[in-house]
Parts: structure tokens; C-alpha cells; sequence
């Protein structure tokens, strides 16, 4: 049973697989762009997931992902810098910052860690409207180009999104491998019982900072990866707006398991592109979405899978848990 | 030989004081009852010996080692580990599940071991273990329920597993007997006495003085902070203070 199970799960991943390589050919060169923030989006969400794992929810996570972007950005405009170092770099800038950022943050928990975590994003974004040198204000930065590889320019969308889809697979693994890890677990369990792992033995303060450095880390490459297509910068991109798109995915998608906030990118995404037609009345649609899907779906759209398997009688409903 | 000490022991609350001066010594491998009446400080002096609070004034020694002041994580690696008065548990998680956070919580952060699953071998272990101790306790049959569907009984008795799988030398047990029936108490108190006898001191803090006078090598009495008495059962038994204490100096 199990081995069937484990082939259903890796004969449906090689369809997704299979699905995402030749996707990008059958779009208009319009929605291959799209595809490519969807991608980086993806990542964006994978990694808030991580932060979210021990019960507090951060509103920092869009600036960190402009600390890897700014970081990308500046590297190439002053050093010329290749892409293949402005990544890691870019994830190392923003997940430096959480380090030096959780020493006074993680002295707080649950509201006043969600202000404090929107202070100190803010005070990080002012600091790039305030520069003019080195980060441009707020008219940022512009010119930051991808690479280029022999006869491959990345400036098309089809190589670019296969690179993307390349750095974000690999990154969700390593997001799937930590999760399912002992650290996985001792995260889970600081978010139902700080006080029970504490007593026995789990330091929970460094719990907290290593999910939100990891966190950081990952949303940093995602930083670099979308500037390095969109070619400009500018402090807005990650204002509170984008944060609290990155919450709604995660809310719409479920945050139970892994799967959840990947759908409700994915998902949410599709939708609101759908309704580009509607014109000024496309916000009010999209907030109408949402607050139906909350009030019937609280638990998310990774909720709906489930419930379908039980009325067709296949499945019962087991929770995704960590492995034993 | 003592393996904890208190020493006068003060806390404080902004005006309010808790405790007040209270000292005790703690013998190794022996089930120490620290009773009162309700409010007397009992579950304060568990949380300072556990590190939740800090002393106002005194300390706690601990194998001849001061810890007052550490973190309860800290204290915990040191091997003092504490159940809780509620009944504390992973709730989502399953019995095996949350014995084995008992068995993992001390081991150290690896991030690369984790991610590249160099860590087969400790976690064999862990989990090994985890079965010595379920086996022990006697919930290797619930092993895969999760921890909110157990019955009250098999709750308390789950929050002793994930402490012993921690393999603590002191376990600090808050009221692990309250609202029992009379067979889930006697069940409870032969697994005390057993993991008493598998070298672990205890300290317990009950009302149950069924189970306190059939336990207990010695007592503690605190009344309103204070240090009323100390004693063996039958010594505390027959203490007039303590008889007062409890019955509100009825006669």
C-alpha cells in the first residue's frame, strides 16, 4: 500500500514536472512573464511558510525579499557581478539581516512581534527611499540585466523561466527537506507548546531566528531572481501592499501543509488574471473571492482536496503531518 | 547526598510575595513531595527550580552547581525536566511523535544534516529509544493515535514519556494526579514508583494525599510562602501546624 502510494505521489510529480517544462510554449509572451513572477512568487510564499511554522507571523517578509533584491541589484550595477553569485549573495544579504534583526524581534511574540516586524521592515525600506546613493530613492534602480550565455540570452522569457524553475525546485526541496526534518518537527511543536519544548530542553528563541534567517534566506533568492528579469528596483515593490498579498496567498491557500500556500499562489494568481476584463471592478472582485473562501474555506483551498476524496468515498481524510 | 537545594528561596511578585524564604534539600533517587494548601507556592517553586521564573533573592543548587537565573531550556539540557499542572501536550501530533520531541529536543541545530539526511543514525536512535520508553510506560499500543484523542489517564502518562524520553535525573511533577479516578491513580502511582526506580529522582507537588503519603520518602509543607513543615509521611501525618493548616484551625 505504501509502495503505491509513493508511486502515485512521484508519477504525479513527473506530470507536474512534465506540465511546467512545456507550459511556457503554448502562452502568449504576455502571460510567459507572468509565469515567471508566479514562479518566483512560489518561493516567496515556500519560504513565508517556514517563518510561519513556529505560530508568528512576520510583516517583514516582502522587505527581506527587497534585501536580496537590493543586494542582486547593487552587486551587478557596481561590480558587474554574475547572476550565479548575485543568488546566493542576495540570500545571504537578507538572511544576515534576519540574524542581526532577530535579536530584538524574537524578544517579542504574536501581535507585538507582527508590529515589530512591520517597524523594522519599514525602517529598512525607508532607508532605501532616503539614499539616493546608493539604492536611487524612490526612483531606485534600473539597468540590471540577465545573464548571458552563449548563444542563450535570458532575456527571453522561455530560458529565463527555465532558470527560475530551475533555482526555485531546487530551493523547494531543500524548503521540503527541512520541514520534514527534526527541525520541521521542533518547529511544529514550538507552535502548539513553547513552554512544553522548552522544558524539555529546546531553546525556543533560537528556533525562532534560525526559521526566520532560513526564511529570509530563501525569500532573498527570490528577490534577486525576480530583479534580475524585471530589470528595475524601486522600494515600493515591497511596501505593506505586496505583504499583504503574500498573507492572502498563504490565507486563501491553507497553512496546514506545505501544498497549501503553493495553491493559493497559483490559484489566486490564475484568478486575477481572469478578471483583468472587469477593469475597475477587478479589486472588488478579487476582495469578494477572498472573503467567501474564508468564510467557507478557513481552513483553505488545500481543504478541498480531502473533503472531495471523502465523497468519493476513495480516502479518509489523513492528516499530512511530519513522517513518524 | 542531595541533588537539588533549595536555598532561601524569596520571590516576588511587585509587592506581593510568593515565596519567602524557603529552603529545602532534595535526596537523590528519592520521591520528594512538596504539598500545602491551595495558593501556599508550590507551583512557583517548580517554575523557579525550572527556570519559567527567576529568584527575587537566594538560590537553587543543582548537583552542587547553582542554576537559578538560567533559561529553562538550559536547565532542562542540565537534566531537570518538568511536567505540567494542565495537561500539556503536542495535541496534533501523535503519541510517537511527541515522545520522540522529548528524545530529540536536547540534540543540537544541524541545518545540513538535516537537508542532506546525514542524521539517519541519530535519529534511529531517537527512535529506538522512543519504543524503550512507550514500551516502558506501557502506550506502545497507542503509539499512532494522536495525542488529543487519549484518554485523560493516557494524557498524563504521555506527558511523563515525553519527559523520560528527554532521560532527565530530576523530573519536576505538577499535580500529575488531579481529577483521577481512584484506578487511574493507583495505575499513575505504580508508574511513578516505577520510574523512580529506574533511578530518577522526583519531586511532586499533589493534593492527592492518598497518593502523596503512599509515594513519598519525604515531605515539604509550604503554607502562604512560608515553610511550615518538613518531615517524613508519617511524621507531616501527625504535625499539628499542618493539621491546622489543612483544616483552617477547626478543631
Amino acid at each position: 500500500m505504501k509502495i503505491i502510494i509513493r508511486l502515485r505521489k512521484i508519477i504525479a510529480l513527473i506530470i507536474l514536472l512534465a506540465g511546467l517544462i512545456v507550459l511556457p510554449h503554448y502562452l502568449e509572451f504576455h502571460y510567459q512573464d507572468l509565469l515567471i513572477f508566479l514562479i518566483v512568487n512560489v518561493l516567496v510564499v515556500a519560504s513565508y511558510r517556514i517563518v510561519t511554522l513556529t505560530g508568528e507571523w512576520s510583516l517583514i517578509h516582502a522587505v527581506m525579499m527587497g534585501v536580496g533584491a537590493y543586494t542582486a541589484a547593487l552587486l551587478f550595477k557596481n561590480y558587474n557581478a554574475a547572476m550565479w553569485f548575485t543568488l546566493p549573495l542576495a540570500g545571504g544579504a537578507a538572511a544576515l539581516t534576519a540574524a542581526l534583526l532577530s535579536f530584538p524581534l524574537f524578544r517579542m511574540t504574536q501581535f507585538y512581534f507582527l508590529i515589530g516586524s512591520f517597524a523594522a521592515g519599514e525602517a529598512i525600506r525607508l532607508t532605501w527611499m532616503q539614499f539616493i546613493f546608493p539604492f536611487g530613492g524612490s526612483g531606485g534602480l534600473s539597468g540590471i540585466e540577465p545573464p548571458i550565455i552563449g548563444s542563450i540570452d535570458f532575456m527571453d522569457p522561455i530560458p529565463y523561466y527555465y532558470l527560475a524553475l530551475g533555482v526555485v525546485l531546487i530551493c523547494l526541496f531543500i524548503l521540503y527537506r527541512i520541514e520534514n526534518s527534526k527541525i520541521g518537527m521542533t518547529l511544529h511543536a514550538i507552535h502548539w507548546k513553547a513552554p512544553l519544548a522548552e522544558s524539555v530542553g529546546v531553546d525556543t528563541w533560537r528556533y525562532r531566528a534560525l526559521a526566520f534567517i532560513i526564511g529570509s534566506f530563501f525569500v532573498g533568492i527570490a528577490g534577486a531572481l525576480k530583479i534580475h528579469y524585471l530589470g528595475t528596483i524601486t522600494p515600493n515593490q515591497f511596501g505593506i501592499g505586496f505583504m499583504v498579498f503574500i498573507l492572502i496567498w498563504v490565507i486563501v491557500g491553507g497553512y496546514k501543509t506545505i501544498y497549501g500556500p503553493l495553491i493559493g499562489v497559483v490559484v489566486l494568481t490564475i484568478f486575477d488574471e481572469s478578471v483583468r476584463g472587469f477593469g475597475e471592478l477587478r479589486p472588488a472582485i478579487y476582495g469578494g473571492v477572498l472573503i467567501i473562501s474564508i468564510l467557507f474555506l478557513p481552513l483553505g483551498l488545500e481543504s478541498i482536496y480531502p473533503k472531495i476524496l471523502t465523497w468519493c468515498g476513495i480516502g479518509s481524510n489523513s492528516s499530512d503531518g511530519p513522517p513518524p | 547526598m542531595s541533588i537539588l537545594e533549595v536555598r532561601k528561596l524569596t520571590k516576588q511578585f511587585g509587592g506581593l510575595t510568593a515565596l519567602n524564604n524557603i529552603s529545602f534539600k532534595v535526596k537523590e533517587g528519592e520521591i520528594h513531595g512538596l504539598i500545602g494548601p491551595n495558593g501556599a507556592g508550590k507551583s512557583t517553586v517548580f517554575k523557579n527550580i525550572a527556570g519559567f521564573y527567576t529568584p527575587t533573592k537566594g538560590e537553587i543548587v543543582y548537583q552542587g552547581k547553582k542554576i537559578s537565573g538560567n533559561q529553562p531550556h538550559i536547565i532542562a539540557k542540565m537534566g531537570i525536566v518538568r511536567t505540567f499542572q494542565e495537561t500539556t501536550l503536542f495535541q496534533e501530533m501523535t503519541v510517537f511523535e511527541n515522545v520522540l520531541m522529548g528524545s530529540l529536543a536536547k540534540s543540537d541545530i544541524n541545518l545540513f544534516s538535516a537537508i542532506l539526511g546525514l542524521d539517519k543514525q541519530q535519529q534511529k536512535a531517537a527512535r529506538e529509544k522512543v519504543l524503550e520508553v512507550l514500551e516502558f510506560m506501557g502506550l506502545t499500543d497507542r503509539k499512532n493515535q494522536l495525542a488529543s484523542e487519549l484518554p485523560l489517564g493516557s494524557q498524563r502518562t504521555l506527558a511523563i514519556s515525553i519527559a523520560l524520553a528527554s532521560e532527565p535525573k530530576l523530573m519536576l511533577m505538577d499535580e500529575p494526579f488531579a481529577g483521577m479516578n481512584m484506578e487511574e491513580t493507583n495505575h499513575m502511582m505504580d508508574l511513578t514508583r516505577k520510574v523512580q526506580e529506574s533511578g530518577i529522582t522526583i519531586v511532586l507537588v499533589e493534593h492527592d494525599m492518598k497518593a502523596v503519603m503512599g509515594l513519598c520518602h519525604f515531605l515539604t509543607v509550604l503554607n502562604f510562602g512560608h515553610l511550615l513543615a518538613e518531615g517524613t509521611p508519617e511524621e507531616i501525618r501527625h504535625n499539628e501546624q499542618v493539621i491546622e493548616a489543612y483544616l483552617g484551625g477547626a478543631k
